[in-house]
């Protein structure tokens, strides 16, 4: 097995992604709802990343 | 209320789709005829779990102690099983890699622990669809 050694970034990018298509898949009971949920999800997960990455970038000083 | 919802469906009706798609994520979902839907949970699961496995995530194993070590460790164990054929092939081939510091190994956990995660709520969907509740 190889290994692989992502980022930060990288590593929240694919989890959120992959979390997101389970997510509109699961949640919604039309093919146009799980879309638009599931790129909402996406979305939210990816504005979380950076909204609390800088936080904690002001919150250490 | 519709039909589906009032009566209780036979256990004969969803445990075969629940159970196959425990054991192979997306599998309930062929079962039930929604192959699009299928493949997108087995490819997610399956990916997340690799995706782990490459950044050699620890696997929980049951463990006693304070009451919030005893939730991440039979959490993470139950999250592992969730994950079916994926995680029993890896513990088959001696896949043990130790509980280290550092960031990657942890990331690799929580890719571990999320895949069977999203394969409780693929579980969830098919039992859904499978007693009516869904389509």
């Amino acid at each position: 097995m190889p290994r692989m050694a992502l980022s930060h970034m990288e590593t929240a990018f694919l989890f959120a992604l992959f979390t997101s298509v389970v997510l509109g898949i699961t949640t919604k009971r039309t093919d146009a709802e799980r879309l638009r949920y599931g790129v909402q999800c996406f979305a939210y997960f990816i504005l979380a990343l950076f909204g609390i990455g800088w936080l904690m970038y002001f919150g250490h000083g | 209320m519709t039909e589906a919802q009032a009566t209780p469906q036979p256990v004969t009706a969803w445990l075969p789709a629940v159970a196959a798609a425990w054991i192979i994520p997306g599998a309930g979902h062929f079962l039930l005829r929604r192959p699009g839907r299928g493949v997108l949970v087995f490819v997610s699961v399956t990916t997340m779990f690799l995706i782990g496995l490459m950044m050699r995530g620890p696997m929980f194993q049951p463990q006693g102690g304070d009451l919030l070590t005893m939730l991440i460790y039979y959490g993470g164990f139950a999250s592992h099983i969730a994950s079916g054929a994926l995680y029993f092939i890896t513990v088959a081939l001696g896949y043990n890699q130790p509980d280290v510091a550092g960031h990657v190994y942890d990331y690799g956990s929580k890719f571990l622990v999320g895949a069977g995660l999203l394969n409780v709520l693929a579980m969830v969907d098919v039992h859904e669809i499978a007693t009516g509740k869904k389509s």
